[in-house]
């Protein structure tokens, strides 16, 4: 770099650029914030939601499936998992219940958690209610996740 | 070295290379159950070994960083360590909290896991790579205000160079967004924003200082060039990183009902994230073309460029590859992603921390650079490591390929477990790369055993 670039310069660059966005994303998320409730289902979170989401948590759905995208890609999406479904909780409930405890020769399966039916269904809803935020262009692309 | 304390680094880097080890051994069995699902199932199912393969890296990446910054802090600031003793206390808390946590992860389900440490009062637990029990996010916390606290004092009472300040701000910057890691509403939208936070405000935000702090450090000490010049690189490398990377966290937010403003701003922002691994590039080279002296530890000169070139490869190239929404729209959450993660992961965190192993670890033995035949083992492992991190990123990025157009794009898409069977090659064939990782990596460990004739320190 040439002299005329001075040292000080490249520090106020450093300084100014990144107080200069940093309040860009503050104020960029407080209206995010602020218009989420038009997207994110929040009408239907429920108390049994919530409590399914903690049972979606605390079992670690995240470490073999992906949510909205993100998660891990050894198992299939289920930010739509309620419409490939039929729009059915119960096809979903019956699916988690039938998994097999010791899992199938030679491929990959779901653990069997052992949920009581109360469970089963705060699972269902809490993913019911998930299919039903409001993503962009209808994310997942089509019904395969 | 200069000063005494500095060698409580060793103390880190050893620990840091140890659970590397696990890392890659636990990586090796998760490449195998994507090919052999029922591999030790249900004994350690995937999601598990998964959370230690990615908690590992964290934490021995953590070991790393911290290591860095105790060994150069002190030498930057002309003075002896605020509190040694400090930093060896916080060392073994957070080697026993780090493996209690992991052997909690593979000895009891993790549901019995978060019961044990009370989940409940606080529940941040079931997020990934924040999946630490409340407990163990509590202890981390505690490690890294200790840790800002000790090198905040030798920075304030000591001498303070450009290197110094911008260790200590990437340092208090992964300390204060981990705290969002503590926040976890019921709407699933405002949960994934704020996640992210932390996880892309360490890796594409503060982390980033901290790299290229480290670097500046070594290519310092290797190539005697001039202060001033590297300094002024430093600012400007760590502006375009923070200039693109803060709005560019928006190429997170396309998809998970955030509003629609993000695609515009998270595609060209992010867009812009390789400009500041380009200059690092640019960068290490110059500052090694215009060098000074020949500094007899090779093997640092290449982990110092190599650092450059791969965090380029991989968090710039194979970040842009699919960085803009309508690339996105069909590569999000695919092996794609995957493939981004390791190759940038590798490049610009494990191989920074690595350099900075390779130069100061020789030198806390009491010798200049590693003898000629360890060097020699060591540039081996080197690109062993490197090309079979090249080849699991091609081959993970073949099956993604696929995977988007037999899934997502074709006229009539395929389910995920079908798609998963019809790319099932690629993950052989990433498994195979793997296991050439995990051969580097044992070289990599051999070189610090090798016997030859020593390089005095002048």
């Amino acid at each position: 770099m040439r002299e005329t670039f001075t040292k000080g310069m490249a520090r106020n660059i450093y300084y100014g650029g990144s107080v200069f966005f940093f309040l860009v994303l503050l104020g960029l998320t407080v209206d995010t914030v602020r218009s989420l409730p038009k997207t994110d289902n929040s009408q239907n979170l429920t108390e049994e939601v919530a409590a399914g989401k903690r049972l979606w948590e605390i079992n670690n759905c995240i470490g073999c499936h992906t949510l909205l995208g993100e998660g891990a890609y050894f198992a299939p999406e289920l930010g739509n998992v309620y419409t490939r479904y039929g729009e059915n909780t119960e096809a979903i409930k019956i699916f988690i219940k039938s998994r097999p405890k010791d899992g199938i020769p030679g491929r990959r399966s779901m653990p069997q958690f052992n949920f009581t039916e109360e469970e089963l269904e705060q699972i269902a809803q809490f993913l019911k209610y998930a299919d039903g935020i409001k993503t962009a262009r209808n994310w997942p692309p089509n019904i395969q996740g | 070295m200069k000063y005494q304390s500095q060698s409580i680094a060793k103390l880190y880097f050893i620990a840091a290379i140890g659970l590397f080890v696990g890392q890659i051994l636990f990586g090796v069995i998760l490449g195998l159950q994507y090919v052999m699902g029922d591999f030790l199932f249900p004994e350690i199912p995937f999601n598990v070994a998964r959370m230690v393969h990615t908690n590992l890296l964290i934490v021995w990446l953590l070991f790393g960083f911290m290591g860095s910054a105790y060994y150069l802090v002190p030498e930057e600031a002309e003075r002896e360590l605020y509190a040694p003793w400090l930093a060896k206390l916080m060392f073994w808390i957070f080697l026993v909290a780090g493996a209690l946590t992991i052997l909690g992860y593979l000895l009891v389900p993790y549901a019995t896991l978060a019961e044990i440490t009370m989940n409940d009062l606080l529940p941040t637990m079931g997020r990934e790579f924040l999946e630490q029990p409340t407990i163990t996010k509590i202890g981390i916390v505690i490690v890294a205000l200790s840790f800002l606290f000790n090198i905040g004092m030798t920075i304030l009472s000591g001498r303070k160079t450009v290197i110094n300040l911008v260790m200590l701000t990437g340092m208090t910057g992964l300390a204060v967004f981990f705290l969002f890691s503590f926040y976890n509403p019921d709407n699933l939208v405002l949960d994934k924003y704020f996640w992210w936070f932390v996880v892309h405000l360490w890796v594409e935000g503060v982390w980033e200082l901290i790299m290229a702090s480290i670097l500046a450090y070594v290519l310092i000490k290797i190539t005697g060039v001039d202060r001033e010049v590297i300094e002024k690189w430093l600012y400007i490398i760590i502006a375009m990183a923070l200039i693109t990377g803060l709005i560019g966290t928006g190429h997170h937010f396309f998809w998970i009902g955030t509003p629609g403003y993000w695609q515009w701003l998270g595609s060209v922002f992010s867009a812009l994230e390789p400009i500041p691994f380009f200059m690092m590039t640019l960068f290490a080279f110059n500052v090694v073309n215009k060098r000074r002296r020949d500094h007899p530890n090779k093997a640092a000169t290449l982990w110092a460029l190599g650092t450059a070139v791969m965090a380029f490869l991989g968090a710039g190239v194979w970040g842009f590859l699919h960085t803009l929404a309508p690339v996105n729209y069909y590569t999000h959450g695919t092996q794609i992603t995957a493939a981004h993660g390791h190759m940038a992961f590798y490049g610009a965190y494990v191989m920074v921390v690595l350099t900075m192993i390779s130069y100061s670890m020789p030198i806390m033995r009491g010798q200049k650079a590693g003898n000629d035949r360890a060097q020699i083992v060591e540039m081996w492992s080197f690109w062993l490591m490197t090309v079979s991190m090249v080849f699991i990123t091609l081959f993970l990025t073949g099956a993604g390929i696929l995977q988007v157009y037999l899934q997502r794009y074709s006229e009539d898409p395929m389910t995920f477990m079908v798609t998963q069977d019809k790319i099932e090659v690629f993950y052989w064939m990433r498994e195979v790369a793997g296991l050439v990782f995990l051969a580097g990596l044992g070289a990599y460990i051999t070189s610090f055993f090798v016997k030859g004739e020593e390089v005095k320190i002048a």
